[in-house]
């Protein structure tokens, strides 16, 4: 069955990938969303559809004001998917099409599911989305497509992979050169990351104690969102107090 | 309780059961026309939802699930009224539940495979369901479990349909073949009514009564946990199966309600399902009613007085919110207008009884709705808050539902009796017989005439 074997690969694999977004940092300019659509093919469903609330987003910049009048602050947080290790996506696949990559990160096998969308309905920070239609790139879009990520068809779920064809793509190259990849490197690696003009990103293995994720996720400033809900996100989150 | 013996007096004594068999009037085939047009329109429209997709209903993010999944609830739930009741009065030898246990189970089956079949409709992508089946599946799915125990349930309460059915269909074979002789010689089986086959027939229909409660009740548990193993606001709770339990009951009793006071009048069986057989349901129904009453309690109470931030949410959308209209309509429903009609016994007609139960399955359905949809239009981040309203589409579909339960049902009628003639008989004769046992004349008919007092006020 998929998820002994992802729970097997998540044991025996030497990384465990995990974020760090310091909202001190973030300017809120949705870089980051834009450079996930064009990277991921995340279908562009145009302006009817957003009427409709069917946006798909692999990472989504939301806005929340804090405190009471008069003394209010308004809140910008970047959400990708949090890649929770007790995912409660991962747990209610009836078909394990979703699963933990031998990484760590919870991603979709677009060929098995089944569209019954528990997983949606189940996510507490509805990360995930829905194909309600088959994804249409009009031209010159279709040109732009990233070969390396599937174009999802009609009816499947979707969401945020922690870039994993970009990762995997970098760890294969570093061993034909027999080195490990370096903590700048990894940071980078994500297509959000890489385009964040703050800075603002982290990416790495939280397996390496000494990785730069590590620290920031040992940080006092460091939190997580709903955290109390148990879902153990490998997506810290940093501001100060 | 030999049925051959004395055929022709039997055929002659029920009659309005065995005449829909010989053929049917202008009214039913009209009503089966009329039912085609909702059908084929719903098939129109799912054929349209198949080739574009999901989109073409009112869903969206974050509000994945809504109507499909509203009457898929709601549709099984119906079911409930039907082998649950019949399984618990079999089980309790209440006599009264002769005329009415077939009834009963038809209803179930019919309704459980219009419930199953909204399911599928929910798939995005339909044509790997077998997917489920060929060993993908995943039993730590509560999807998975549903699977299991809807599919379970529809296969026993066809065998708990049938088996009791068959000394019926073998009378059928030998006295009022038809053109069907062959359909009915394939099911009875080599019924002869042997009193060893009689015998084995019935310890198998009261080993399978005692064997469908606890499978109900697992069915409408497991589809409560659905929505209970997940972590949403007003979802994970454990009062979702019981909950589910009660309202299944509760409008699945409303249903058979309403289907007997139609067959009793379109079939003229007025002999058979009796005042005395709706009040009793009425009074059952009452209870029902305050059940209700009191798990709604519970499960809003706590929610209110514990006041989580995101339970609080959906719980003020529900009931000071945009869904305050639905939220109301069904405590109206589900409780005022039953209990106002249920309460005082001279109200507890037969159209009365009709008008609460009606209402019953209104404010059922809105149930569903309120379990459904608030939760989903309130996420834990702040994305703001998200609406749904059906489209055409899912609408027509539901309508398609609804039809095709009454197709369903009055396709039954034309193929096989819808009272159980050998039930009665052998009811009729252990009265007989007990009225005999007993020595007092006078205490004998002192009881058979309330009886027959009560029987026809």
């Amino acid at each position: 069955m998929i998820s002994s074997s992802a729970e097997q690969g998540e044991e025996n694999g030497r990384h465990r990938w995990g974020m760090v977004i310091d909202l001190d940092k973030c300017t809120g300019c949705q870089a980051c969303t834009l450079a996930c659509q064009m990277e991921n093919n995340v279908p562009i469903t145009g302006p009817e559809e957003f009427e409709q609330g069917r946006t798909i987003f692999f990472t989504e910049v939301f806005t929340d004001l804090e405190g009471e009048f008069p003394y209010v602050e308004g809140v910008v947080v970047p959400r990708p998917c949090l890649h929770c290790d007790n995912a409660p996506c991962v747990r209610v696949c009836p078909v394990g099409a979703t699963f933990h990559n031998e990484h760590g990160a919870v991603v979709i096998d677009y060929d098995a599911c089944i569209g019954c969308r528990f997983c949606t309905v189940a996510c507490p920070y509805t990360a995930r989305s829905f194909n309600y239609y088959t994804p249409e790139f009009p031209s010159p879009l279709d040109r732009a497509l990233n070969p390396d990520v599937p174009v999802r068809p009609a009816g499947v779920a979707e969401k945020c992979t922690f870039c994993f064809h970009r990762v995997d793509k970098a760890l294969a190259r570093a061993a034909e050169e027999g080195r490990e990849l370096t903590n700048s490197e990894l940071t980078l690696l994500p297509a959000c990351n890489q385009v964040c003009p703050a800075s603002a990103r982290y990416f790495g293995d939280l397996n390496d104690p000494n990785s730069t994720v590590s620290h920031l996720q040992r940080s006092p400033r460091a939190f997580y969102l709903l955290e109390d809900l148990g879902t153990e996100s490998k997506v810290a989150f940093l501001r100060s107090e | 309780m030999d049925l051959n013996e004395n055929a022709e007096e039997i055929l002659a004594k029920h009659d309005p059961i065995f005449k829909p068999l010989r053929g049917m009037g202008w009214r039913y085939w009209l009503t089966m026309t009329l039912l085609l047009i909702p059908i084929l329109w719903g098939g129109y429209a799912y054929y349209l939802q198949v080739s574009q997709g999901l989109g073409v209903t009112g869903l969206n993010r974050p509000v994945f699930w809504g109507m499909y999944i509203v009457n898929f609830v709601f549709f099984i739930a119906i079911s409930y009224g039907g082998t649950l009741t019949s399984a618990i009065l079999r089980l309790a030898h209440a006599e009264w539940r002769r005329p009415i246990t077939r009834l009963a189970e038809v209803i179930t089956v019919c309704a459980l495979l219009v419930g199953s079949f909204n399911v599928i409709m929910d798939m995005g992508r339909p044509d790997r369901l077998w997917e489920l089946f060929a060993g993908r599946g995943r039993i730590e799915s509560p999807i998975l479990w549903d699977v299991i125990a809807v599919n379970a349930y529809l296969v026993f309460s066809i065998v708990y349909l049938y088996l009791p059915m068959i000394p019926d269909i073998a009378f059928l074979r030998d006295h009022q073949p038809g053109h069907l002789g062959w359909l009915y010689r394939i099911l009875a089986a080599g019924w002869t009514g042997s009193p060893k086959q009689v015998h084995r027939l019935e310890k198998v229909v009261g080993g399978m009564a005692v064997f469908m409660i606890p499978l109900a009740i697992s069915v409408h548990t497991v589809l409560a946990w659905i929505f209970g193993m997940t972590i949403q606001p007003m979802w994970h709770s454990t009062i979702l199966g019981p909950y589910f339990v009660m309202g299944a009951i509760y409008s699945g009793l409303a249903s058979l309600i309403i289907a007997m006071a139609i067959l009793r009048k379109a079939m003229h069986l007025e002999g058979y399902l009796k005042l005395v057989h709706f009040q009793n349901f009425g009074k059952i129904l009452l209870v029902m009613t305050f059940t209700w009453l009191y798990f709604t309690i519970a499960e809003y109470l706590t929610t209110f007085y514990g006041s989580e931030p995101a339970h609080i949410a959906v719980f003020n959308a529900k009931l000071y919110g945009e869904f305050a209209p639905l939220f109301w309509g069904q405590v109206l429903f589900c409780l005022v207008i039953p209990l106002v009609i249920l309460l005082p016994p001279r109200f507890r007609t037969i159209p009365l009884l009709v008008v609460a139960s009606i209402s019953v399955n209104i404010g059922m359905w809105l149930e569903r709705v309120m379990i459904v949809v608030p939760t989903l239009t309130r996420p834990r981040l702040p994305y703001g808050i998200a609406t749904y309203s059906p489209s055409f589409i899912e609408w027509s579909i539901m309508l398609a539902c609804a039809a095709w339960l009454v197709f369903f049902f009055m396709l039954f009628l034309r193929f096989f009796p819808i009272i159980s003639v050998w039930e009665i008989e052998e009811g009729e004769a252990l009265e007989r017989e007990k009225a005999n046992a007993v020595p007092t004349p006078e205490l004998t008919t002192q009881t058979a005439s309330t009886q027959t007092a009560t029987l026809t006020s």
